[in-house]
């Protein structure tokens, strides 16, 4: 069995190959296939492994590329990650990539697909409009035709022709990838010494680029490495980061929480490998299975509409889930969907009696110092207040 | 899209104008009497407005972008921000929600110092924009009212297909329309429905008469400061009556006075004697200084032949009217052609299209901070623009409602640069040319010339 240590190795190598390196070897072992990239938060990537292609989560450039040319596209405003995006795209990073999904999330990614479309003729590009109507008559309608044209450009993008049982298959290795991701999040959630977020966090990035069958057998492997490894138990506490699903904070902030003596035992980093949070049907029409799914079975989060009660709601019911002891507001710098929506946030939990604490980060934040101390603060005050 | 100000129009007060201001005190008038005239309120957006379904049921609109904006004219925005930042609003996100938010804790008083009743229902059309989302689920919170969602579909390959507008109609029928029949106790009467339509096409076939009298030399109207005013009644309350017919078939008599007269435009300060640019703008304007905005311009003799900002309720000049025919149906058509559902390159496509059709001297970004469904993507619209028509882009940023990003030196003498590029041009006869202003000189208000 590999230890901790070598599995969080390769996945922290994924991390930091900005050149895509494990896509080129992947399209040379298979014969020349095609990569299709997608930004956050969600698409539908069944259709893509289903076409014989390879899905690649693009998730900005994690802090770890100078931004030259990217900062001439974008005004001083908006945050990071669609600069980095640009950046490696003009840098020849995604030259392995042939096909680009820019699913419906807020205004910035919406247009930055006009962008690609404009700037990069040459590659497929594609808005994934989610319909925000959960009646399968009628959002459910429009999104099985949205999936139908995606589903036949993508055929069309690979050259090959398969058929519904490709992406039933398709759908129970991804069925299985998440259940995966599922128990190590319960395992974070129940025995947070044992999955450091950033190790948890890094397994979860490896998905953004290995087959689904790889990263599936790579979580396991990290569940069954860390139930084993010997971890000393701290007297952290316990909290849930959220508002962190689009442009990614960077591993330094992450180590910077557990250092300042918070466990995250819920997040919602990287949030579209857990998307959705149910199996999706594997027997019937899977276009149809795979709109249900992303009706009935969404997380909430920010870019989402929630037709019932508010957005409050919903994260008040993880912390008592995850029996967490309070919230980090971890939000993007300019990110509209995140910071709009927190006041909404901090008064349910004030309503909840939750303590909360919150900042602003983006990808290519240097300095922890600042948050370490907040997050220290607020770990702090949180077992004073439970000893109280 | 507000009060016209005579002060704005200087010493002259067009018939138009006294009509609209009537108008709009009138609209707030009955507002303010809802309760006791027992009339419904719906709280709705510009962009993917539908008026005439409002009318058909007998509901009045308010419309939270418009009290923002006039907030923002009568130096009262500033003080709503604060307040919603000091309330925990980021100091990141769209300055229209906070300065809404900030007037709502002061008592929602509206423009014409009456309050506004609180809604029956909140009508989130979701076109052409996130923000809206969210600023309808903080409102919410405030209100305890109905909220029906109509998800207008994003026109990301540059078409509204047959399969979006279905999706539209369906939620018209199946969520929309109930809700509205909910709150006002009656059936959705289609007659009146239809007739509303069919005002509104003859209102449009006016107002885009007179946004089109740009193409003429001297430009007879500012389509972008004076165009705002022109787009008021249509783009608000006013769509589908009677009243915006009579409007704008008085605003297209006078504009054709003027023409007939070789008149230039009505500015801050008179008419305008001597038109030296015309320029296309695209972003809306800044609302906080917004005669002093107008008044930068005016002194150089630059007039605004087209903008895109007055199309954001409508792309009436496109071609589109409201079709009493099929009337769930072109209320979508209507709700997907709005112009920040629109796709970048649909965006540079008009852009460069009004460049030719307004014998444009050049192309100028106003990017306000607030808005990312207009400004992400800007920098890329004006290369793009500049190469295809050979014109001279310029950039400048500000705010919507926020005064603390207008910063008035600044911006005039970006756009002082800016005319002063395009005599250059004038003079190298077609030679390109450009400036690069260095962003930390003023980075608030920064003439780019492109990466
Ligand atoms: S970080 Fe926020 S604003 Fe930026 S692209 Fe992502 S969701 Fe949009
Ligand atoms: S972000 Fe732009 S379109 Fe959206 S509400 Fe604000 S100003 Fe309006």
């Amino acid at each position: 069995m590999s230890s901790v240590e070598e599995i969080v190795g390769r996945a922290d190598a994924l991390y930091h190959d900005l050149e895509f390196g494990s896509v080129k070897r992947w399209r040379e072992a298979h014969g020349g296939a095609k990569a299709v990239g997608y930004l956050p938060i969600w698409v539908p990537r069944e259709l893509i492994d289903a076409a014989g292609m390879l899905p690649v989560g693009l998730m900005g450039g994690r802090g770890l590329i100078e931004i030259i040319r990217g900062d001439a596209w974008f005004q001083s405003y908006i945050c990071q990650i669609p600069r980095s995006t640009i950046e490696l795209a003009l840098t020849g990073r995604l030259d392995a990539i042939d096909g680009f999904l820019f699913p419906s999330i807020c205004d910035v990614i919406r247009n930055l697909s006009g962008m690609w479309k404009v700037m990069f003729p040459q590659k497929y590009v594609r808005y994934v409009d989610v319909p925000q109507n959960y009646d399968s008559a009628v959002g459910g309608r429009f999104f099985e035709g949205e999936l139908r044209h995606l589903w036949n450009d993508l055929k069309k993008l690979s050259g090959t022709d398969p058929g519904d049982d490709a992406i039933r298959a398709s759908i129970a290795r991804y069925n299985a990838n998440r259940r995966a991701i599922g128990d190590l999040m319960a395992l974070r959630s129940e025995q947070p010494w044992r999955v450091p977020t950033w190790e948890a966090y890094l397994v979860l990035f490896a998905g953004n680029v290995l087959p689904v069958d790889e990263h599936t057998a790579m979580v396991r492997e990290y569940i069954a490495a860390a139930r084993a490894a010997d971890r000393p138990r701290r007297d952290n506490a316990r909290v849930v980061v959220t508002g962190s699903f689009c442009e990614q904070p960077p591993l330094g902030l992450l180590k910077t929480l557990e250092l300042a003596g918070c466990y995250v035992v819920a997040d919602d980093l990287a949030l579209g490998r857990r998307w959705p949070d149910a199996d999706v049907d594997e027997t019937g029409e899977p276009l149809h299975a795979l709109s249900e799914g992303f009706l009935k079975h969404s997380p909430p989060t920010a870019a989402r509409y929630e037709p019932d009660g508010d957005r409050g709601a919903p994260l008040v019911q993880l912390v008592k889930r995850t029996r967490a002891e309070g919230v980090v507001l971890a939000a993007p710098s300019f990110c509209d969907p995140a910071l709009l929506e927190q006041p909404i946030l901090q008064d349910s939990l004030d309503a909840a009696k939750v303590p909360w604490t919150a900042f602003k980060y983006s990808e290519s934040l240097g300095q922890f110092q600042v948050i370490r101390e907040q997050a220290g603060t607020f770990a702090d005050s949180i077992k004073l207040w439970s000893e109280a | 899209m507000s009060e016209p100000d005579p002060k704005a129009a200087g010493a002259v007060k067009d018939a138009s104008m006294i009509k609209q201001k009537e108008m709009i005190a009138g609209h707030f008038s009955a507002l303010s009497r809802a309760k006791e005239s027992g009339k419904k309120v719906v709280y709705t957006f510009v962009p993917g407005n539908l008026t005439e379904l409002l009318h058909a049921f007998d509901v009045l609109p308010v419309y939270p972008e418009i009290n923002a904006l006039q907030s923002g004219m009568r130096k009262k925005s500033g003080a709503y921000i604060t307040e919603a930042e000091r309330l925990g609003h980021s100091e990141d996100v769209c300055t229209y929600v906070k300065c809404d938010i900030g007037m709502l804790k002061a008592g929602n008083i509206g423009p014409t110092g009456e309050k506004l009743p609180e809604p029956d229902l909140l009508l989130l059309s979701y076109t052409g924009c996130f923000t809206f989302m969210k600023w309808f689920e903080l409102l919410k919170r405030e209100y305890h009212c109905p909220v029906a969602m109509l998800h207008v579909p994003y026109q990301g390959d540059g078409e509204f297909t047959p399969a979006m507008r279905d999706y539209v109609v369906d939620q018209l029928r199946t969520e929309v329309i109930p809700k509205l029949e909910q709150i006002t106790g009656k059936k959705l009467d289609e007659a009146k429905l239809e007739e509303a339509l069919a005002r509104s096409s003859v209102a449009e076939d006016d107002l885009v008469w007179v946004l089109e009298s740009a193409k003429n030399k001297p430009s007879p109207i500012d389509a972008y400061f004076g165009g705002v005013y022109y787009i008021g009644p249509i783009f608000t309350a006013f769509r589908g009556t009677d009243l915006a017919v009579d409007y704008y078939r008085t605003l297209r008599a006078e504009v054709q006075q003027r023409l007939d007269l070789g008149l230039g435009p009505l500015t801050p300060e008179g008419e305008m004697k001597n038109e030296r640019y015309r320029l296309v703008v695209e972003g809306p304007p800044n609302w906080t200084s917004f005669n002093e905005f107008w008044k930068m311009f005016a002194d150089e003799g630059a007039v605004v032949v087209a903008s895109s900002y007055t199309k954001v309720g409508g792309m009436y000049d496109a071609g589109f009217r409201h079709d009493p025919t099929r009337p769930l149906e072109t209320l979508a058509e209507y709700c997907a052609g709005c112009y920040t559902n629109l796709n970048l390159p649909s965006r540079i496509s008009m852009l460069e299209k009004y460049v030719r059709e307004y014998s444009a001297d050049g192309l100028l970004i106003n990017s306000v901070k607030s808005c990312n469904s207009f400004s992400a993507g800007q920098l890329m619209i004006l290369r793009e623009v500049e190469q295809r028509t050979g014109v001279p882009g310029g950039f400048i940023e500000t705010d919507l409602v926020d005064p603390r990003y207008f910063s008035a030196a600044n911006v005039k003498n970006r756009i002082e640069s800016y005319l002063q590029m395009i005599e250059q041009k004038r003079r190298n006869a077609g030679a390109r040319v450009s400036v690069q202003v260095p962003a930390a000189v003023a980075p608030k208000t920064r003439l780019a010339v492109l990466p």
